[in-house]
């Protein structure tokens, strides 16, 4: 979409917002084709408890299971059905299941995978493995850490403390094996998402001999932990009937994907902790339309946010 | 514009990028091959010196079949940028670089026949139905890479198009997969500048259709590179376009290739 529209769009928004309180209908939303299937693999167990985490996902969070390998290749071959493009593996950390390698293999044999992460856990024995499975695979793949400063205080303040070099360390190592991992930056800190902000992060890692690195900067949503630690949503944030043009409905990510967990299908990966988010027990039951009655909608919109690479 | 029903020779290629002399020597070897046709999938601008240059060569050739990319939509629209949207800076700022130039340079009269090309074409060669498309059949700005396309997706794209052979451009990164069913998907990649792989010539598709099979192959063509690049340097554009021309590796806008292809680069 290009820019002036989106910022019309906002404005009209705003407008109407701040003249009528009244709640009006949220905009529905079709499926236009399954082209991602994200797969909550971990569920919301992590090794971090990060306090910017739009789910509330920690070493305790057990809302969603790991999920079985007879699971993961269960929503494999649904969505091969439907002709999916690309697979994305998130958690929770990914890396805490047992069975990651196998759940890596079978994705990347139907098509190209990317799994998110948090690094603290890539030794080397991963790395390489990684580097070996990335040379190896018929489709691209793609792993993406998480990184939200360019100093240890920026980024232990919303990741815990010792994390920053932890994590650093991860990417070090995946770039030793032969891969140039996306780092994915969250813009808690509004001056990060700016120009300057995002020129510091292409220094530090430039700094540490990765010279034209890759980067995605995310806005926060605020719901999960992140909520507590930032607020929430105001009433007015919410989308509503005749919001959403063609574009704007072709760029939310929900026309084009759906997550499945353990616990069954949701309409993208930010809304699994959401009531009401909830589509099914399968794959098969969230391939329908979707209400963007969620305030998390609203950021999707404004901030033109996708959990894609 | 013809179906062929019997036997024919056919030459595909995509992303011009104001590169005169790879347009010029492309349609050159293509006709001296006995081509019976000649399509440009789109993207005339970008990164390369003199836009008015491509024009004559393109317009004034009747064997030559043109349709609209996402560069020549937002020329011909007038727009502010080609829409591309970097998280680099670095990327962004060569981007608009390239593109305020192509802009500026551009004659009206061109502009204004880049906003009225066609999105698509559909032809039928020996009872196969085939689809052009600049992006993909369902965008425009689509990006079809060859590791990022699992095959089921694929054979989507062309249940979905009513298609058995779809060609496509716009990733600047030539590649073709035949299907398990025998279906066929071609990326003809760009002649405007080289395919990130160390090569100063570019590809274009050359396409034999016979009642039996389809078969398509990649031919190389060499042109007067150091010139290109003097042109672009004379021309005030930057260094970095330069580079990429005589070295054969991209330099910017690496931000869209996906992991696979930019480790195919050097950069
Ligand atoms: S943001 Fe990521 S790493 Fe941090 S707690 Fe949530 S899932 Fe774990
Ligand atoms: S939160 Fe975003 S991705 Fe999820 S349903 Fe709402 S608009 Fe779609």
């Amino acid at each position: 979409m290009n820019k002036l529209d989106t910022r019309e769009l906002i404005q009209r928004v705003e407008q109407r917002a701040a003249l009528s309180s009244e709640p009006s209908a949220a905009p529905h939303l079709e499926l236009d084709h399954l082209d991602t299937l994200w797969l909550q693999v971990t569920g919301t167990l992590c090794n971090l408890a990060c306090l910017h985490c739009f789910i509330s996902c920690g070493p305790k969070n057990d809302n969603h299971d790991m999920m079985s390998v007879e699971q993961v290749d269960e929503a494999i071959d649904r969505a091969v059905e439907e002709g999916v493009k690309e697979f994305y593996f998130t958690g929770g950390e990914p890396f805490m299941h047992p069975d990651i390698e196998t759940l890596i293999e079978r994705a990347l044999r139907h098509g190209p995978l990317t799994v998110l992460t948090n690094g603290i856990l890539i030794d080397e024995d991963l790395a390489s493995w990684l580097g070996e499975t990335f040379r190896r695979a018929r489709y691209s793949f793609d792993v993406r850490v998480s990184l939200d400063g360019t100093t240890r205080s920026e980024n232990d303040a919303l990741r815990g403390r010792g994390t920053f070099e932890k994590i650093l360390a991860g990417i070090d190592r995946l770039v030793a094996a032969g891969l140039n991992p996306v780092i994915t930056v969250t813009t808690c800190h509004a001056e990060l998402g700016g120009r300057e902000g995002r020129q510091k992060f292409f220094d530090l890692l430039a700094e540490r001999g990765i010279q034209r690195p890759r980067l995605k900067f995310l806005a926060p949503f605020k719901i999960g932990r992140e909520e507590r630690r930032g607020g929430g949503y105001q009433d007015y944030e919410r989308l509503r009937k005749g919001d959403l043009d063609d574009q704007a409905r072709q760029a939310l990510q929900c026309s084009s994907c759906r997550m499945v967990t353990s616990e069954g299908v949701y309409p993208c990966p930010i809304l699994i902790e959401e009531k009401d988010a909830r589509m099914g027990d399968k794959l098969d039951d969230g391939l329908k339309a979707i209400e963007l009655d969620h305030p998390a909608c609203y950021t999707c919109f404004v901030e033109g946010v996708t959990c894609r690479t | 514009m013809s179906n062929l029903n019997t036997r024919g020779r056919v030459a595909l290629f995509g992303g011009v990028y104001n590169n005169y002399l790879s347009l010029q020597a492309t349609i050159d070897d293509a006709r001296r091959r006995g081509v019976d046709e000649i399509y440009c999938l789109g993207d005339m601008g970008g990164f390369g010196p003199h836009p008015n240059r491509v024009f004559p060569i393109l317009r004034q050739s009747s064997d030559i079949h043109i349709l609209q990319g996402n560069y020549d939509h937002s020329i011909g629209h007038r727009l502010d940028d080609c829409g591309c949207g970097y998280t680099d800076p670095r990327d962004n700022h060569f981007a608009q670089i390239s593109y305020d130039y192509t802009l500026e340079k551009t004659a009206d009269s061109h502009k204004d026949w880049l906003r009225d090309l066609p999105g698509e074409f559909r032809r039928q060669w020996c009872d196969r139905r085939v689809l052009m498309a600049h992006g993909s059949p369902r965008r425009i700005n689509e990006f079809l890479w060859e590791s990022t396309c699992s095959d089921v997706f694929l054979a989507y794209l062309l249940d979905t198009a009513q298609a058995d052979i779809l060609f496509v451009t716009h990733t600047g990164i030539g590649w073709k997969r035949r299907l398990p069913d025998g279906r066929l998907v071609v990326n003809v990649g760009a002649i405007g500048r080289p395919a990130n792989d160390g090569r100063t010539g570019v590809d274009y598709a050359l396409v034999e259709i016979s009642a039996e099979a389809v078969e398509v192959s990649f031919v190389e063509v060499e042109y007067d590179h150091h010139r290109l690049a003097r042109e672009i340097l004379s021309e005030g554009l930057p260094e970095e376009f330069a580079e990429s021309i005589t070295t054969g590796w991209w330099t910017t806008c690496l931000e869209i290739l996906p992991a696979r292809e930019r480790a195919a680069g050097r950069f």
